[in-house]
């Protein structure tokens, strides 16, 4: 009987990463950091490239879609439903779709990965070693490009419309101000500190936010073409 | 009455010292008797004067109504399904268990983490990873293991229902295709891992193969040695 757990576990646990052949490329940063312009600019010139492309964002799980809306809307998160209730939408798109797409061999872009969570969740309060563990199942990426930018500049971009910032989006849920503005404000000088943390202990790949879009996008893929030879991702039978 | 304490990392914002009342966790299969214990336990102990909450899995607010869709579709892979029992716990811990004991309640929980445990486990999880992610939770007073041997439990659950549940039955685990065969071989393998945590977590170990009022009298015994203790 153990040694059917035995060969089920060897079954299902980590892949070795000669088996993984595709390519994971995820992009962190603030709000309003300008993250998503790139990955989508990144998106477009692969696919308009011909490679085998697959792109996930955040928080975007169909299935854990409605659990998370209930949670949020009435505000029934504590820190660590809120850090549970992404992860599990994070391993729901990990397990049936990013990780058998990189066994594919596929080129997986990621608008955010673990590392939001680690940063949002620690800001929190959640345990930070608790929390690396619960998402050690994940792969790490192959490149992670951190969008590093003042916090003066985000907040300015994000807040110069006033827009109706919800309630966990400005963490109203850490008691930090009444005011949602302030509360953003200081929220986001936090995570701002974690990424920073971040950045030697996983090897971000910085790129300096506040340059013209056109800048960074070069910069980016050039990165993308140094480390990545991509003549294996084009698609071997013509569409 | 000692500070209750976590497995292990706990959680943010809980002062251990102000949890004044007592966890007790009733854990089994399905048939194994866990709700009648439970519900005898419950009259014994309001007849005493002690006020009671009690708890089970997939009961939150937050996630049980979608964790029951879930289940019924069986469209998540083992991970996401791990985690999004582990939420459903963590809610039920933050917002019933924790202000429960707060308050001075006994707490009478059907199951808690160990069978949570076993299910991933015996579906391939990594040990460390699921006992560092239930190291949110408090570790009960006491912990009752209802154990009944897999013949009693299809008698009871066909009694009860006349039919097995796929769940119960590991039907996931590609054990077998027959489903009373691989009923069988699933809780053999709960049950073996059951048998490891007992060591490991300090269980009560209950010969559930008896009659409801021998199995009380057992449990009774031992939460006023408990209570007497606190």
């Amino acid at each position: 009987m153990s040694e059917l757990i035995q060969k089920k576990r060897e079954l299902m646990n980590k892949q070795a990463p000669e088996q993984i052949t595709g390519k994971l490329i995820a992009v962190e940063g603030l709000d309003g950091s300008g993250k998503s312009t790139q990955i989508y600019l990144v998106k477009r010139w692969l696919e308009l490239e011909g490679y085998k492309l697959f792109f996930t964002e955040w928080n975007s799980s169909v299935i854990v879609k409605n659990a998370t809306k209930k949670g949020k809307k009435r505000q029934l998160l504590t820190p660590t439903t809120f850090c549970l209730i992404h992860a599990t939408d994070f391993c729901d798109r990990y397990e049936r779709q990013v990780l058998p797409l990189l066994r594919a061999g596929y080129i997986v872009l990621a608008d955010r990965y673990m590392f939001t969570a680690f940063a949002r969740d620690a800001v929190r309060g959640c345990n930070r070693r608790w929390v690396r563990n619960l998402y050690s199942f994940a792969l790490k990426p192959d490149i992670t490009f951190y969008f590093r930018v003042p916090l003066e500049v985000s907040l300015g971009r994000i807040l110069k419309g006033r827009p109706k910032l919800k309630y966990f989006e400005a963490g109203m849920d850490l008691g930090l101000s009444n005011d949602p503005y302030e509360s953003f404000r200081i929220f986001q000088g936090r995570i701002s500190d974690e990424y920073d943390k971040m950045v030697s202990e996983f090897g971000f790949k910085a790129v300096d936010a506040t340059q013209p879009i056109n800048v960074q996008q070069a910069e980016v893929r050039r990165t993308i073409t140094e480390s990545i030879d991509l003549a294996e991702y084009r698609w071997s039978v013509k569409r | 009455m000692s500070t209750k304490k976590f497995y292990g990392d706990g959680l943010p914002g809980v002062h251990l010292e102000e949890l004044q009342g007592q966890l007790i966790v009733i854990e089994g299969a399905d048939g194994s008797g866990r709700s009648t214990q439970i519900a005898m336990l419950k009259d014994w102990l309001e007849r005493k004067g002690y006020a009671i909450v009690d708890t089970g899995l997939k009961r939150s607010t937050l996630v049980s109504q979608d964790l029951q869709e879930a289940k019924q579709g069986n469209v998540l892979t083992h991970t996401t399904m791990s985690l999004f029992y582990a939420t459903d716990f963590a809610d039920q811990l933050e917002n019933k268990i924790i202000p429960a004991l707060r308050a001075g309640f006994i707490v009478l929980a059907d199951r808690y983490i160990y069978t949570l445990t076993a299910r991933d486990i015996v579906r391939g999880a990594d040990p460390e990873w699921v006992r560092s992610l239930y190291g949110i939770a408090l570790i009960p007073d006491i912990i009752f293991y209802l154990c009944v041997s897999p013949k009693q439990l299809v008698e009871r659950n066909f009694q009860k229902n006349a039919t097995l549940d796929y769940w119960e039955s590991g039907m996931d685990c590609g054990l077998s295709r027959d489903m009373f065969d691989s009923f069988i071989k699933y809780q053999r393998l709960m049950q073996a891992e059951f048998k490891r945590m007992e060591t490991e977590y300090g269980f009560e170990a209950i010969d559930g193969n008896r009659s409801r009022r021998a199995i009380c009298n057992e449990i009774q015994a031992k939460i006023e040695a408990m209570l007497g203790a606190a």
